[in-house]
């Protein structure tokens, strides 16, 4: 008999730009090695497979330790004051620079690249209390959204997977 | 660092079994390491990429990432993960006679 494939299961619990990439870069890498791929939205993590959501997170800069000013060529460790990034446009202004720096990597915009993984054989759930919770319906996810499930039911869908919080 | 023969040919290889020199690779030596990887019969899809694979790692020397294979050979996600199942990232470098790909998408 065959030994039974390595699974992983990714839950993405965050809706802003900069945690959506994580489960896509290593879900990506792991089907390329032959790895089967589970992901679980839940709560502000539903948004990356919400149709209106997902061509518009976003990353605020406010409250940001890590963003800091050499994101845009000034070296050191100049950051941005927070009471710079609540003026309006600064979080449209963070998000454009991290869009265009994830795009001059050639990697995907979230849409595109969750569709790589559902044409590559990964499982996409929502959770169903967020479900619940935000008032949303099945037709509100992008194609590829196999079902909506309960934790009960993620946990048997993941058997014997590698499970990866984000 | 050592050598192993494939269809008659004695090639250096790496621990993992990838070829070190991309100029000791023959379509002979494809098509037997495409048997040891579970694909019995490389199609003319097959070769689509593998030919991609190559002409683009001449040119940058390194094995393109999938992305870079689907974008530039013209094959769907879909069609690659079928033509090669169950982890084509390592399996069509290693069919092309390359290391494997420097990339994450």
């Amino acid at each position: 008999m065959a030994e039974e494939n390595r699974k992983v299961a990714f839950i993405c619990s965050k809706g802003n730009l900069d945690m959506a990439y994580p489960a896509l870069i290593m879900g990506w890498a792991a089907l390329g090695n032959g790895i089967d791929v589970t992901i679980f939205f839940t709560f502000w993590g539903l948004d990356m497979i919400n149709k209106e959501r997902v061509d518009h997170l976003q990353i605020p800069p406010v409250a940001n330790t890590s963003m800091k000013m050499s994101m845009m060529g000034v070296p050191g460790n100049l950051g941005i004051p927070n009471v710079m990034g609540v003026l309006p446009g600064m979080t449209a202004f963070a998000t454009k620079l991290m869009k265009d720096k994830i795009a001059g990597l050639e990697v995907p915009p979230v849409r595109e690249y969750l569709q790589m993984l559902v044409d590559a054989g990964a499982k996409l759930y929502a959770c169903k209390m967020s479900v619940d919770m935000m008032g949303l319906k099945m037709e509100d996810f992008i194609d590829g959204v196999i079902d909506i499930v309960t934790a009960g039911d993620f946990m048997d869908l993941t058997e014997g997977a590698q499970i990866v919080f984000i | 660092m050592s050598t192993r023969t494939i269809a008659g040919k004695t090639v250096q290889v790496n621990e993992e079994g990838f070829m070190t020199n991309p100029n000791e690779w023959t379509t002979e030596i494809a098509v037997e390491i495409a048997k040891e990887e579970g694909i019995a019969d490389l199609t003319s899809a097959h070769w689509k990429v593998i030919d991609f694979c190559r002409q683009s790692a001449a040119m940058s020397g390194a094995a393109p990432t999938l992305r870079a294979i689907t974008n530039g050979a013209g094959v769907p996600t879909k069609e690659l993960f079928g033509l090669f199942p169950k982890g084509p990232a390592k399996k069509v470098a290693k069919i092309s006679g390359l290391g494997k790909p420097e990339g994450c998408v």
